[in-house]
């Protein structure tokens, strides 16, 4: 990082941004909380839980259904959310937004709706090898039920997609390709907007799985131009419970229902039943509404933070941490592409990653150590897990600091 | 000594860094496998079964955290000459040990130096890193050939 660009992420106020979130603000124990798993879940701020505290004891209501007035405010309200993630990815439609429990269920929405009806035996579905297992299984689940084919983009040793890889894989008889944005194990940022455009030349839909990606990047969908994304509130400072899938409006419009219930039906008899337009078509059964209110406190509160400075903040938040782990012996950084986030992956030669995330744990540091649900991912690097430091805006360099001394305190214990 | 509360014990380090009794055995006559899929531990244990039905011979190899390595390390020197009773009765003993709730008493005395695995039940976490090597132990001796999972 040069100078310039070093001053400017210095001017970034994490420690302002850190005191608005009261877990980190050291409301709930006495000793600093050092919270380096962001990938996993990420904290929430006061303005998130506030508003969801808020909807239920003072504007609670069921939505789409009440004729009077908190029902139809808390609809309101509901509704407008849809707009704010049309803001966040940069689309217009809010049609085009569905609510789901999280990026699990938006992927396996698709799965099950467009892909049941669309595949047949023989018919390729493209992923790659760093996926999340949210983004592999629903995949294999639909090639069970179809006898589609799942095809698999290798990986180069820095944990990179490489477009020419990506190419090589595609076919005409591939029917969509699902990558993730950005990896959850490794931080590599993957070039998406190409991939996309080599699958749509190949005649294929797109699917991007952006739950690493809206905290940590921009995300504009006009300029990748996917067919699908899916993204959950919870590792963007929203509550759990809660995502999107956000789907091409003619794509959607075409889809059969993905559960029936409530809410998703125009109308109703036993000779046969019609099913409403897009996105309630997809939303059976009552929604987590206070859930959906908590994701849009999280957009705004998102929308409010100087968003450049925090993503250049971040970039030197991995800069300085890399630096300062290549420096400790029989340390491995598992994933050194070119483009990633502020995710460190790593092993140590003399302490088993569950070993290191105890004793981590026990001075006050909180990390990842396992799969990180990639198995896959962690085959081809040839070791059972690792240990995972994923950062998030709220950090700052002292985390850095008591990350490095508890890692230097784990590896004199254990050699 | 350490204060018994604690996870890494001066001798489950030790355990870890020198396991006892690590390798195959020429002699055995039951093997089976033990897998822990959260962590990815993997363990082998190969046991020499006398005309009794006691341990006469054991061994394990595999990789894993200190917790599981350091376990199956200290039980095979544990149950080495012990009958399948005994066996039976350490295995429950230890499995109290380490899943029992902080105020509840446990009876270390038999036990021995497995008592260095009573801070594992501070970590709910890692009940089953322990406690993988007794669960292949119990399938090698009944030799099911099946893979013990901690699951």
């Amino acid at each position: 990082m040069s100078s310039a660009s070093q001053t400017d992420a210095m001017a970034f106020d994490a420690k302002a941004i850190r005191a608005q979130f009261p877990v980190l603000a050291g409301e709930s124990g006495d000793s600093r909380l050092v919270y380096l798993d962001s990938g996993a879940s990420s904290q929430k701020p006061r303005a998130v839980i506030d508003a969801i505290d808020s909807f239920y004891k003072h504007e609670y209501a069921s939505v789409h259904r009440g004729l009077y007035a908190l029902s139809s405010e808390a609809t309101r309200r509901f509704e407008d959310v849809r707009a704010k993630v049309c803001r966040l990815l940069g689309t217009k439609n809010p049609h085009e937004v569905v609510f789901t429990r999280g990026t699990t269920e938006s992927i396996n929405l698709v799965a099950q709706s467009w892909g049941r009806s669309n595949l047949e035996a023989g018919d390729e579905i493209l992923i790659t090898q760093l996926e999340h297992h949210s983004n592999i299984v629903p995949w294999q689940l639909l090639c069970e039920q179809t006898g589609a084919v799942l095809k698999v983009v290798p990986i180069n040793e820095r944990g990179e997609v490489e477009p020419a890889a990506f190419e090589a894989r595609l076919s005409s008889r591939t029917k969509i390709a699902a990558v993730a944005h950005v990896s959850n194990a490794l931080g590599t940022v993957l070039p998406v907007s190409d991939l996309c455009s080599r699958a749509r030349s190949a005649g294929a839909l797109t699917l991007v799985d952006g739950a690493q990606a809206v905290p940590h990047v921009p995300v504009d969908l006009a300029e990748i131009k996917c067919d699908f994304y899916a993204f959950s509130a919870h590792k963007m400072f929203g509550p759990t419970g809660t995502g999107v899938l956000w789907g091409r409006h003619d794509l959607l419009e075409a889809m059969p229902p993905y559960q029936g219930g409530g809410s998703m039906i125009q109308s109703v008899r036993f000779e046969g039943t019609t099913f409403a337009s897009p996105p309630q078509r997809f939303e059976a059964g009552t929604p987590d509404v206070a859930g959906v209110i908590g994701l849009g406190a999280a957009l705004d509160w998102f929308d409010s933070v100087d968003r450049v400075g925090a993503f250049r903040w971040e970039d030197h938040l991995l800069e300085t941490a890399t630096r300062a782990l290549e420096t400790i012996p029989g340390l491995r950084i598992l994933g050194t592409a070119a483009q990633k986030v502020a995710v460190i992956s790593f092993v140590l030669d003399c302490a088993h990653p569950h070993d290191i995330a105890t004793i981590l744990d026990q001075h006050g540091v909180a990390v990842r150590a396992g799969h990180h649900c990639a198995q896959p991912l962690m085959e081809f690097f040839g070791v059972p897990a690792t240990a995972r430091a994923s950062l998030a805006l709220y950090n700052t360099l002292e985390d850095i600091d008591a990350l490095v001394e508890a890692i230097e305190k784990t590896r004199k214990m254990f050699s | 000594m350490d204060d018994l509360r604690d996870l890494y014990q001066a001798t489950i380090l030790d355990h870890n860094k020198r396991p006892r009794n690590f390798g195959e055995l020429a002699t055995a006559n039951h093997v089976a496998d033990g897998h822990n899929p959260l962590c990815g531990d993997q363990l082998r244990v190969h046991v020499r079964v006398g005309s009794n039905g006691g341990v006469e011979d054991i061994a394990f190899e595999g990789s894993g955290c200190a917790i599981s390595t350091a376990s199956a390390s200290l039980m095979t020197e544990f149950v080495k000459n012990l009958s399948r009773e005994e066996v039976d009765d350490a295995f429950e003993s230890f499995h109290d040990l380490v899943t029992r709730g902080p105020d509840d008493e446990v009876d270390i005395r038999s036990l021995d130096k497995l008592a260095v695995f009573s801070g594992v039940r501070e970590y709910p976490m890692r009940v089953k890193c322990a406690t993988l090597a007794w669960h292949t132990l119990r399938a090698a001796l009944e030799n099911s050939g099946q893979t013990a999972v901690t699951e």
